[in-house]
């Protein structure tokens, strides 16, 4: 079966996925724990959240790029078909081909012993059966594609050659060499001083709107995912715990994390000497998760129901949610006062 | 705050102060490196990448250095350099008073005073290490016992986020790039350092863990008299943490002084535009235009004269034939750019004169 959708219909479709791993010591993790995503031809996600909270997890699994200790639950489809059940020999033609990903780390992509170029030729002549001319024609134009400086030169290096930014833009160039339609890109940005940070971020949205290439981006940095993103998912302990269209959630953050998190920035309001504000607490064991709410230990709005149930995902206004009690609530007392 | 130093008995005699506080803890002269190369497909043998062009610069004790520039521009370098990781062409390294490797300060002693915390956090764990192990391995091999080394790498893990429950015992693979990201920071600073170099140390972490290692390295300062060299992308951060900032493009410093004058007064167009290419915050508003697009110049071959001149919009003839120095702009701020001179010819220069 291939992709016999509608344009309008999700490109990428994820339904209460979890991930587990188990680790030394017969403890079972629980990194992603009933993950839902949708995504369009041609929009851009961003995932923010607390290191450790399963954004890189459930990108990897979108590639089943996981160590066979790790258990999946749920169903992951892409482009009309689904993944956790797709045989092992369709793996290797669906990454780089459908989904392609670049990594937090450019040292993973790159093969440190071979020349960048040759490495990203290799990827297209083992997809595509082009020759291998052909192949370096193209890995020179995505090159010039990505602004590497004097391209060329460039394809003979050594990944260590390379500086921490201008790999990372080979890291897009080899992401790109097959003409996916998703790009999973995990913090790709990070690593860039903010003049070449920005022409990525316009080079990616530019790629996005003339590929229609549909994009999940992981970042930490919330002036990052403003750029590119559509809409912002902001996970938690495994879990999304709010989406929403960016404007909403940088101007009406719902979720008592995403106000922590969106406070807990260095920005302007920074006085230097003074502390940063930090959301008190640690990150929840993912082996051994409380019951209730995964924030509520570390939550100042913390109720006793939270500490029993979880909270769904509530609708804090168009195409906005939240999984907080304090929402229900609000809604609540919102209509019991319209009906006084 | 347990004294992380008490752990690992007496200070050693090395790490006391010996230049007096007027001398800086690490003063970097003229620092040279070029990276040879081998011929490639389409490159002649025999090319060199300036990676570190003729930098020099002074950490005060007690300071924090923040190094901001261009990726590819020489930070890494730099810090790498000032580790002994690699041999300098040529230059020299004063720490505290005294020429590294010299008689009065051998390797073995510099390199127990100095850390540094690396950009790639996954290389730069040993895959086959265990996290305890791992912070627990300098103190280790500098004759702490089993016992005392694993008890402090505990501490370090607790004091970074990192409860060593959970985490003590997992591999590099097992754990997210944030948390192996802080498992450096502790090894970074079990060895108890006067000089810690943090290489976008905390940039894969998410804010609110950020701000908390942030905090973490502010106190550890404040209760030992660190020295930091912070080097990041991120310009918030770096202007939140450093005293003093240093901004380099293409193996060369551009700019150089106090924190908030350079980034509220910057006086190098480079620094200007790397102000203006931070993220706008305004999804109605998003960035349309890069503010400097173009290929920054290849290091094998960096252009004449300023080298900067090749995206400036304040390009000037003098720009492209004559070399601009560090110019003293006023406040222990310093500027390599000919427009800061009132002598250079650049005619802008009268105009920056006369405004002063
Ligand atoms: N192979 C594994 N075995 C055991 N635990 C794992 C494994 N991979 C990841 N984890 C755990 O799963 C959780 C989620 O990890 P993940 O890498 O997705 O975090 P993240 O949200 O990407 O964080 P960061 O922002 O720090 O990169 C973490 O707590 C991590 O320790
Ligand atoms: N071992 C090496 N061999 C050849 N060239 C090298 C080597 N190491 C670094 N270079 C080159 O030296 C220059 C400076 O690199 P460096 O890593 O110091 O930059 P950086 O300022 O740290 O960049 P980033 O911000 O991207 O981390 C780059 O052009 C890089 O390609
Ligand atoms: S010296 Fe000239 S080219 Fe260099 S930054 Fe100043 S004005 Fe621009
Ligand atoms: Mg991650
Ligand atoms: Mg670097």
């Amino acid at each position: 079966m291939n992709s016999n959708m509608t344009d309008t219909g999700p490109i990428v479709d994820v339904r209460k996925l979890t991930v587990d791993f188990s680790t030394g010591g017969g403890k079972t993790v629980r990194a992603v724990a009933g993950v839902d995503l949708s995504l369009k031809k041609g929009e851009t996600l961003a995932l923010l959240g607390e290191s450790g909270s399963g954004k890189s997890v459930t990108l990897r699994a979108l590639m089943r790029l996981h160590p066979d200790s790790a258990r999946f639950g749920g169903s992951v489809n892409v482009d009309g078909r689904d993944i956790l059940a797709m045989p092992y020999g369709d793996l290797a033609r669906y990454r780089g081909k459908v989904v392609s990903m670049i990594f937090q780390d450019p040292g993973l992509a790159f093969d440190p012993v071979y020349r960048v170029g040759d490495q990203i030729a290799e990827a297209v002549v083992r997809h595509e059966g082009i020759s291998m001319q052909e192949a370096k024609k193209r890995a020179l134009g995505l090159f010039e594609r990505v602004r590497i400086p004097s391209p060329e030169r460039r394809l003979d290096n050594y990944p260590h050659e390379m500086s921490g930014g201008m790999r990372q833009r080979a890291m897009i160039a080899l992401a790109l060499a097959c003409r996916p339609k998703v790009l999973l890109a995990d913090e790709p940005t990070t690593a860039l001083d903010a003049t070449v940070q920005i022409q990525v971020l316009l080079l990616l949205r530019e790629l996005q709107r003339e590929l229609g290439l549909a994009v999940i981006f992981v970042t930490h940095d919330i002036g990052v995912a403003v750029e590119v993103a559509d809409r912002i998912a902001v996970m938690y302990g495994g879990r999304i715990v709010e989406t929403g269209k960016c404007a909403d959630i940088i101007r009406n953050p719902s979720h008592p994390y995403t106000q922590g998190l969106l406070a807990s920035r260095t920005g302007h309001e920074a006085v230097k000497g003074s502390r940063l504000v930090t959301i008190p607490g640690a990150p929840p064991d993912l082996s051994n998760m409380p019951p209730g709410c995964p924030f509520g230990p570390r939550c100042k709005y913390v109720m006793d129901r939270c500490k029993t149930q979880t909270p769904p995902l509530y609708d804090v206004g168009a195409d906005h949610f939240a999984a907080c009690f304090l929402i229900e609530q609000q809604a609540a007392s919102q209509s019991q006062l319209q009906s006084a | 705050m347990t004294m992380i130093i008490d752990r690992l008995g007496p200070v050693p005699e090395v790490g006391d102060d010996r230049g007096g506080p007027g001398t800086p803890l690490l003063a970097v002269k003229d620092l040279i490196k070029h990276f040879g190369k081998k011929a490639g497909f389409l490159t002649k043998a025999g090319a060199v990448v300036r990676a570190v062009d003729g930098v020099t610069f002074d950490v005060g004790k007690g300071e924090t250095l923040g190094i901001v520039g261009e990726s590819g521009c020489g930070k890494s370098t730099v810090a790498r350099l000032i580790m002994q990781i690699i041999a300098p062409d040529s230059g020299d390294l004063l720490f505290d008073g005294e020429a590294v490797g010299s008689e009065q300060l051998d390797l073995t002693s510099y390199r127990k005073q100095v850390q540094m915390i690396f950009q790639d956090s996954y290389a730069s764990l040993n895959p086959r290490l265990t996290v305890e192990d791992t912070v627990a391995f300098g103190p280790r091999v500098h004759g702490a016992s089993a016992k005392q080394s694993i008890t402090l790498a505990h501490d370090l893990l607790h004091r970074v986020g990192l409860e060593p429950a959970r985490f003590a015992g997992r591999y590099p693979h097992e754990i997210s790039g944030g948390q192996r990201q802080r498992v450096n920071i502790a090894r970074g600073l079990a060895l108890n350092p006067r000089l810690l170099i943090l290489d976008e140390a905390v940039s894969a972490l998410d804010k609110s863990v950020e701000a908390q290692v942030l905090n973490l390295l502010l106190d550890l300062k404040e209760e030992f008299g660190l020295t930091y060299i912070f080097i990041s992308h991120d310009l918030n951060v770096v202007r939140f943490m450093s005293d003093r900032v240093m901004v380099m493009y293409l193996g060369r410093v551009a700019e150089v002084g106090p924190a908030d004058a350079v980034f509220s007064n910057p006086s190098h167009p480079y620094t200007s535009a790397l102000l203006a290419s931070m993220p706008s915050m305004d999804p109605d508003n998003r960035t349309q235009e890069a503010p400097i697009t173009g290929d920054p110049p290849n290091p094998i071959n960096p252009p004449p004269g300023c080298r900067f001149h090749t995206r400036c919009k304040f390009v000037a003839d003098v720009c492209k034939t004559k070399e601009p120095a560090l110019t003293d702009v006023g406040g222990l701020h310093y500027t390599a750019c000919h427009m800061a001179d009132p002598t250079s010819g650049h005619p802008n220069a009268l105009n920056a004169a006369r405004a002063a």
